[in-house]
């Protein structure tokens, strides 16, 4: 970010680097604001995480983060339903990106990265306690923030808020507080 | 034998539970239970306009609001494309005011910490200390903690009069203070013996770990977001990244130490330096119009009322901001489908990351060194669980 | 005239009501049990500047069998209702409760799926701090207000019946709704 010909020399590097070693798993790349993406394929992903983080001239040692997005409902949502976005950073380039993966069902999800990083463990919990997507081969995939009783996965565009009416004086007898009442 | 320790337990911070197998008191493994502060913060946020949820940004990590704000709103104006506007008075203040949560957050930890471990003045010595922090906050925005003062553009409201001499005061105060705390602990034996060597992990185990913040400076990797990605003009500032040698609790501590005497040079050069001109960029439709001029034209008028209404589209695409706050690297990613209303807002909590490293720190360690541990990577637990 | 003029001196007279509550009231110890954001202005007002001792109240017992007066500061999450129970039902009578910040009062600005809106659906409420956070000022004041307010309780009959345990667990209304868990996940019935 600091200086931009490093910047499009490591998006070059990568996408050669990429390009040779996993032909046709890069589905293609995007850049917006000045922050460069892949969209790789599911099932290469673990391979190409390995590979980025041991190629000696990438060297992306760091993963930052692992985010999912619902796109359930929107025009581009054929593209693939959910996202998978890993944020990568390499500490000795001083450079970050990110990888993309695009699925269309939660069950089709790319495989766990918990043996390269410690730290995918939780992140990916958390992605599948909230949006439900399953790595594979991820050792303990099991509710981690929300509640135990809590069935299906709050970050989901089709699971509502939940959103309590408050009770005030004028609309006393329309809320009523009571344990059948299922908002309550 | 199996402990159960939490989720009500002083020195979990909050209402962290850690389910811990023991063996006498040697810690055979430790499994962190989280989610008794789950809040739903991400989910509420995508039901919100983009300046409705800077509120809760706040909420998100206590300690240091107001890096939170920064985060929220440097992510939200690079989704808008318009940091170029942000005036420099604006980006000034918000490095003021970032680095003075970062001492405050550090006093909390620091009295919190020292609490956990017997020297209970500490607790009483850094809030003290806290207290005149939370005074600027409420001179700058009417509340203690939650100021929210940072705006999408800019500020809330421009400094008020006499704001300068309040930070000069703490300027000039703070250091001899952080003498102080040094001198009661560094060469304190029950400090040292309580720290050093105690939940050690190496540079490499800490960047596997995800590890950011303190907490991986304290192993000796030179990584703060600062220096590597700088935003809001932290490049114009001149201070040091400390780092620390051995990885165990005492040489974080050290660290933080460190960090608080940076800051308040930070904050020194900012104060200073502090730039004239406007507090809030410019940006019709973005950002609301002055009070004076709103009551006078009709545009103003209107962009202040569609502004609050139906808030600001925002072009579609997705951005990761990471702004460095008390605790580490915390990073917003907000994915924008064109509307006013946020696809997804995740944030990248550095305390969450940080306390799955925890089971590590404390493995084979005495059933004590997990209170110093979990004290040590500095965890919240509102942003853990959010 | 009266019964004053022929004891002997060094003993006063007062009710039993007035004796016990002035005890209770001068020794409330609080409970301490932080949640959210607001836990962090409570510990403020426990330290230098506010300085809860003032009020005999500096230590904040951390096992809920010593504690007189839980402040409940911050959310209330669903997974946190049962422990927030148990706590509660642990605390020796007569005991008290302050809601502290909108959170607890009443959900505060959040309300989605994982928060209680409101603390007075699981345990009864004495006091209500509004504020997010609520100042130290404005907790003082709570305290002092639940001060009067145990004034006026009797010994023989407290203003708050106070049902046991066993019973409160199915008051309508509260907590009925949810199973009841203990802290290690399992069904208590
Ligand atoms: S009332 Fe405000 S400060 Fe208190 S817990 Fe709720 S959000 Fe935090």
């Amino acid at each position: 970010m600091n200086l931009s010909i490093d910047a499009s020399f490591m998006e070059q590097s990568i996408t050669d680097f990429l390009n040779n070693k996993f032909p046709g798993k890069v589905l293609g790349d995007y850049t917006y604001r000045g922050q460069f993406s892949l969209y790789v394929t599911a099932d290469a992903l673990y391979e190409i995480a390995l590979a980025l983080k041991e190629e000696a001239a990438l060297s992306f040692d760091f993963l930052v983060d692992i985010c999912s997005v619902d796109h359930l409902g929107k025009a581009w949502e054929s593209e693939g339903r959910y996202e998978i976005v890993y944020t990568l950073l390499s500490l000795e380039h001083t450079y970050r990106f990110m990888l993309r993966v695009k699925i269309a069902d939660h069950t089709v999800a790319p495989q766990s990265l918990c043996d390269i990083w410690h730290s995918a463990n939780w992140l990916e919990r958390e992605v599948w306690d909230m949006m439900g997507i399953e790595f594979k081969k991820h050792p303990n995939l099991t509710k981690i923030v929300t509640d135990d009783d809590l069935e299906g996965h709050p970050l989901r565009k089709d699971f509502g808020l939940v959103y309590e009416e408050p009770q005030f004086s004028h609309n006393h007898d329309e809320v009523l507080i009571t344990p059948d009442n299922p908002n309550h | 034998m199996t402990l159960n320790m939490g989720p009500q337990h002083p020195s979990t911070h909050g209402v962290l539970r850690l389910v811990l197998e023991l063996d006498g008191e040697t810690v055979v493994s430790c499994k962190p239970i989280l989610g008794y502060l789950h809040t739903g913060i991400e989910k509420e946020m995508e039901t919100k306009l983009y300046y409705k949820s800077l509120p809760m940004t706040d909420r998100m990590d206590y300690m240091s609001p107001m890096s939170n704000n920064l985060g929220f709103c440097l992510a939200v104006e690079k989704l808008l494309g318009i940091e170029e506007e942000i005036p420099a008075r604006a980006k000034w203040v918000r490095v003021l005011m970032a680095e003075m949560t970062r001492i405050n957050s550090h006093l909390v930890w620091l009295g919190t910490h020292a609490l956990d471990l017997g020297a209970m003045s500490m607790f009483f010595y850094t809030f003290r200390d806290r207290e005149l922090i939370l005074d600027m906050y409420e001179m700058l925005s009417g509340q203690r903690m939650m100021a929210t003062y940072f705006r999408i553009g800019g500020l809330m409201l421009d400094v008020p009069k006499g704001f300068d001499k309040a930070v000069r005061k703490f300027i000039k105060y703070q250091p001899g203070r952080i003498d102080e705390f040094e001198d009661l602990l560094n060469n304190n034996r029950i400090w040292q013996m309580r720290t050093m060597g105690v939940a050690k992990i190496s540079a490499e185990d800490a960047i596997n770990c995800g590890l950011t913040g303190p907490s991986l400076r304290g192993s000796g990797v030179k990584y703060d977001v600062r220096k590597a990605f700088p935003y809001s003009d932290y490049d114009k500032f001149d201070f040091q990244v400390p780092i620390g040698k051995s990885g165990d609790v005492y040489s974080r501590y050290l660290v933080r130490m460190f960090e608080m005497r940076e800051s308040l040079k930070i904050a020194e050069q900012a104060i200073d330096g502090l730039p004239e001109g406007s507090h809030i960029a410019h940006v019709p439709g973005v950002v609301l119009p002055p009070r004076e001029d709103m009551l006078g034209k009709m545009e103003s008028l209107i962009y202040h009322f569609k502004i609050i209404t139906d808030g600001f589209k925002v072009p579609r695409g997705s951005v990761y901001v990471p702004v460095e706050s008390g605790k580490g690297e915390m990073g917003f990613f907000i994915d924008s489908d064109g509307t006013n209303i946020p696809n997804r807002v995740r944030v990248r909590p550095p305390s969450f990351v940080n306390l799955s490293a925890l089971a590590k720190l404390v493995k084979g360690r005495l059933l004590a060194d997990v209170v110093a541990a979990i004290g040590s990577i500095d965890i919240v637990l509102g942003e853990v669980d959010r | 005239m009266g019964l004053e003029e022929k004891i002997p001196d060094g003993i006063a007279l007062t009710t039993l009501d007035a004796m016990v509550n002035w005890a209770r009231k001068r020794s409330v110890w609080p409970l301490g049990f932080g949640l959210a954001c607001c836990a962090i202005e409570m510990m403020s007002t426990i330290a230098s500047r506010f300085d809860m001792a003032r009020f005999g109240m500096e230590v904040m017992r951390s096992s809920p069998r010593q504690a007189d007066l839980m402040i409940v500061a911050g959310r209330v999450s669903n997974k946190m209702v049962p422990v927030l129970r148990r706590l509660y039902d642990q605390m020796p009578n007569p005991k008290w409760v302050i809601s502290m910040g909108a959170c607890a009062s009443c959900g505060g600005i959040f309300n989605n799926y994982a928060i209680k809106q409101g603390v007075d659906r699981v345990v009864p409420v004495d006091i209500y701090v509004p504020g997010c956070p609520p100042r130290p000022e404005q907790l003082i004041d709570g305290i002092l207000m639940l001060y009067k307010k145990i004034e006026k309780e009797s010994v023989k009959r407290p203003l708050i019946t106070q049902p046991n345990a066993q019973t409160q667990d199915e008051r309508p209304g509260e907590v009925s709704g949810q199973p009841h868990r203990n802290p290690s996940g399992e069904l208590n019935k």
